[in-house]
């Protein structure tokens, strides 16, 4: 009896705060001033100094939209997007993967929770360490991989970061190596959410295992495959870390995705209005994807259980 | 309502204090002069945990000159290498450098030099350094007439190998290139890599290109291509570019060098398997004094001058430079005082590089007085005897072109360029400039 007129006072003071303007955009600006800080802010700037000419550090030339311009006729860049989109397409695939596997985890085998402690332990790692692991295993000559394939009688195993050809793939399978962990926990927390009723149901209507995973389960967390989508799909556009460290982006290029271009211009070839550029454009390409993206995995019903 | 106050009280301070965080790194950094001390912040790139012996060294030089000058005390901070390169530049951009620190020379101080970051240092060369430095060093660091860096390393760059190996396989190291693929075949026939390699890096493939290029086209063909007053379509550039892959061809270097950052090749050749490795003298303490090495490998490791090519060229002609030097800040409010600390430094770094720290300083070092393993009193020998030293062409470029010429090396390396597309590509490069 006391407690809820404890409950009712406290509601009505925060219905009162809540009416102030004053106060709602006291609360907002603590995190409002941090967002625009660290993210707005700089990002308006960079699109600016992509307006100059500037070596980062003397004095800056405004020169208009031309570093623009020449980022879209940079061959180099349209190289580098190419990358980075090829790696969207094998993140987005390998998603099915991991559906698959999270719906074999969430089924109620043994062992299920050792296994998906396993999965994760990629997530555990950081970038760095997780690229020097792998320059480990594709060693060209001391390599576990290559030391592999030639105790099973393959002459010439290929000299996987240095061949322009392969080094791409070489690299795309760490890169999802490490986020498996992550979209089979999203997954399988969604898996769990579903009710155990509705699948009993299913099986009372003599419906198969498979067709549980397909007919029940997969259209249940629709909504969630496709913020996984976007996810992949934006995450591999501005993918860098992995790639500066085992590559940085070469040989020649053959590994170069749109951030590792973007850090080489502007660090590298002390090119900071240009890079500042390229920046940008990777913003509005993002953009522009992570909409047509949302665009098309969106669901118009909500799902409630 | 007394709740309501102490809500709008906590939120205020809240916010307050975020914006009071935003704003501390600013105060309290010039409470140094009111006690008549004079501070100088010194930044360097010799951290404890990476470079003890040179962290070591450095430290011992700032006690003493702090001892010998009192009201000067020397403010430190050490970064790593690549967090130096970033920090400096993010301190320069808000004119916040630090009253000494160091540069690289060439093509990296031109940004700082043009957007009069740096002091010219002539005056304090001419009066405290005359005729200190190894000839061609500081002369690295001028830019339009005036000096901009003291410089504290100098490597030339030699062929290590390891005699062992060698002579396991009853092979002669070889003294011209002929005998070099000679080399390289008889050790390929008994499946052992030739060459250690780390191409990744791109600057070593270059050390490659530019040795070749000395030797067909003599010591000026290159540094004449690169500030155009010739041309990479020189025939001996694009000769040394058709070298080059003559040797890529006939697997001279280890599988996969184009995927191999320097440090793993490098640990191939100390693992012995790889015998021969082309690197500059601040690997010396790694076959020298390092106790950390096995000291069989150590004694088995030998060095020689790259070879001729075709007959040509002069072997006391060397690929190198200095590396870092000190520079002293033009915004400096206390630059006398920094001028003079850097001349100080530079000449007790001089004194006691070599033998504490194992780095070949740039000042002229007189080997006879020193207790020094026998390979650093040749490479001392060798340096007195050069004719001439090449500036590592990475560094002499201005960076835009630099990245340029090592996309280009890793491409020529890896058979995807011709010698005469690799020519064409550094022409339209420094054609743009």
């Amino acid at each position: 009896m006391s407690l809820s007129i404890f409950q009712n006072m406290g509601l009505n003071a925060m219905n009162k705060v809540m009416s102030n303007k004053f106060h709602i955009a006291l609360y907002i600006a603590p995190a409002l001033l941090l967002v625009s800080v660290l993210v707005f802010i700089p990002l308006i700037l960079s699109g600016y100094y992509g307006l100059m000419d500037w070596d980062g550090i003397g004095a800056k030339t405004f020169i208009g939209l031309e570093n623009y311009i020449t980022g879209i006729q940079d061959s180099k860049f349209w190289d580098s997007a190419l990358h980075s989109f090829l790696l969207a397409v094998f993140s987005t695939l390998s998603l099915a993967i991991y559906l698959a596997v999270s719906i074999i985890l969430a089924s109620k085998i043994k062992g299920a929770d050792l296994l998906r402690k396993i999965y994760l332990i990629p997530m555990l790692l950081s970038s760095v360490a997780i690229a020097q692991l792998w320059i480990k295993v594709y060693n060209p000559s001391s390599g576990i991989l290559n030391t592999f394939l030639r105790s099973i009688g393959i002459e010439n195993p290929p000299n996987w970061l240095a061949d322009p050809t392969i080094v791409l793939f070489a690299i795309f399978i760490p890169i999802l190596w490490q986020y498996a962990g992550f979209y089979i926990l999203i997954y399988y927390a969604a898996l769990k959410n579903i009710p155990e009723s509705l699948i009993e149901a299913a099986r009372i209507d003599g419906a198969t295992p498979f067709q549980i995973a397909t007919r029940i389960k997969l259209p249940l967390i629709k909504e969630v495959v496709s913020v996984t989508i976007v996810l992949a799909i934006v995450g591999s556009l501005k993918y860098f870390d992995l790639i500066y460290v085992m590559t940085a982006g070469g040989p020649n290029g053959a590994s170069e995705v749109m951030a590792s271009y973007m850090y080489k211009l502007a660090f590298n070839s002390y090119n900071f209005g240009y890079g500042s550029a390229i920046g940008f454009l990777l913003l509005i390409i993002t953009m522009i994807v992570t909409v047509v993206v949302r665009k098309v995995t969106a669901t118009k019903e909500r799902i409630e259980y | 309502m007394g709740g309501k106050k102490t809500l709008t009280v906590l939120s205020s301070a809240l916010a307050a204090s975020l914006l009071l965080t935003a704003c501390s790194g600013s105060g309290s950094e010039d409470a140094s002069s009111a006690s008549g001390e004079t501070e100088v912040k010194f930044m360097h790139l010799w951290p404890e945990g990476s470079s003890k012996k040179h962290y070591d060294v450095v430290n011992e030089i700032i006690a003493e000159y702090e001892a010998e000058n009192e009201g000067v005390t020397i403010d430190l901070e050490v970064l790593s290498n690549e967090q130096y390169k970033d920090k400096l530049r993010v301190l320069s951009t808000s004119g916040d450098l630090p009253d000494v620190g160091m540069t690289w020379a060439a093509g990296f101080l031109e940004p700082y030099v043009g957007g009069n970051m740096f002091a010219p240092l002539d005056d304090v060369i001419e009066e405290e350094l005359s005729d200190a430095f190894v000839p061609g060093t500081a002369e690295a660091y001028a830019l339009d007439g005036a000096t901009y860096g003291l410089p504290l390393e100098l490597n030339i760059v030699s062929l290590y190998y390891n005699n062992a190996m060698f002579e396991e396989y009853g092979i002669a190291p070889p003294e011209t290139y002929e005998e070099l693929l000679e080399v390289v075949d008889a050790f390929n026939e008994e499946g052992i890599q030739p060459i250690a390699l780390g191409n990744r890096d791109a600057w070593t493939g270059s050390l490659w290109y530019m040795y070749l290029a000395d030797r067909l086209g003599g010591a000026d063909t290159l540094n004449k291509a690169i500030d155009r007053s010739g041309s990479f379509e020189d025939p001996a550039l694009v000769e040394a570019a058709a070298k080059v892959q003559e040797l890529v061809d006939r697997d001279a270097f280890v599988n996969g060098f184009n995927g191999l950052a320097d440090e793993e090749a490098k640990s191939m050749f100390m693992s012995e398997q790889a015998p021969m490795y082309l690197i500059a003298t601040w690997d010396l303490p790694n076959y020298t004094t390092n106790e950390s090495v096995p000291q069989e490998f150590r004694d088995s490791v030998d060095y020689m001058n790259f070879p001729t090519v075709d007959g040509e060229g002069d072997t006391n002609s060397f690929v190198g430079g200095p590396g870092v030097g000190l520079f002293v800040a033009e915004e400096s409010e206390v630059k006398e005082e920094a001028k003079d600390f850097a001349a100080y430094f530079v000449k007790a770094w001089g004194e006691q590089a070599v033998e504490k720290a194992g780095v070949i300083p740039a000042t002229k070092v007189d080997a006879a007085s020193l207790d020094l393993p026998q390979m650093y009193i040749d490479i001392l020998d060798e340096l007195n005897n050069a004719s001439n030293i090449t500036l590592f062409a990475d560094v002499q470029m201005s960076p835009d072109t630099a990245q340029v010429h090592l996309d280009s090396i890793q491409a020529l390396f890896g058979n995807e360029m011709t010698p005469e597309e690799f020519a064409k590509a550094h022409e339209d490069a420094l054609s743009k400039e």
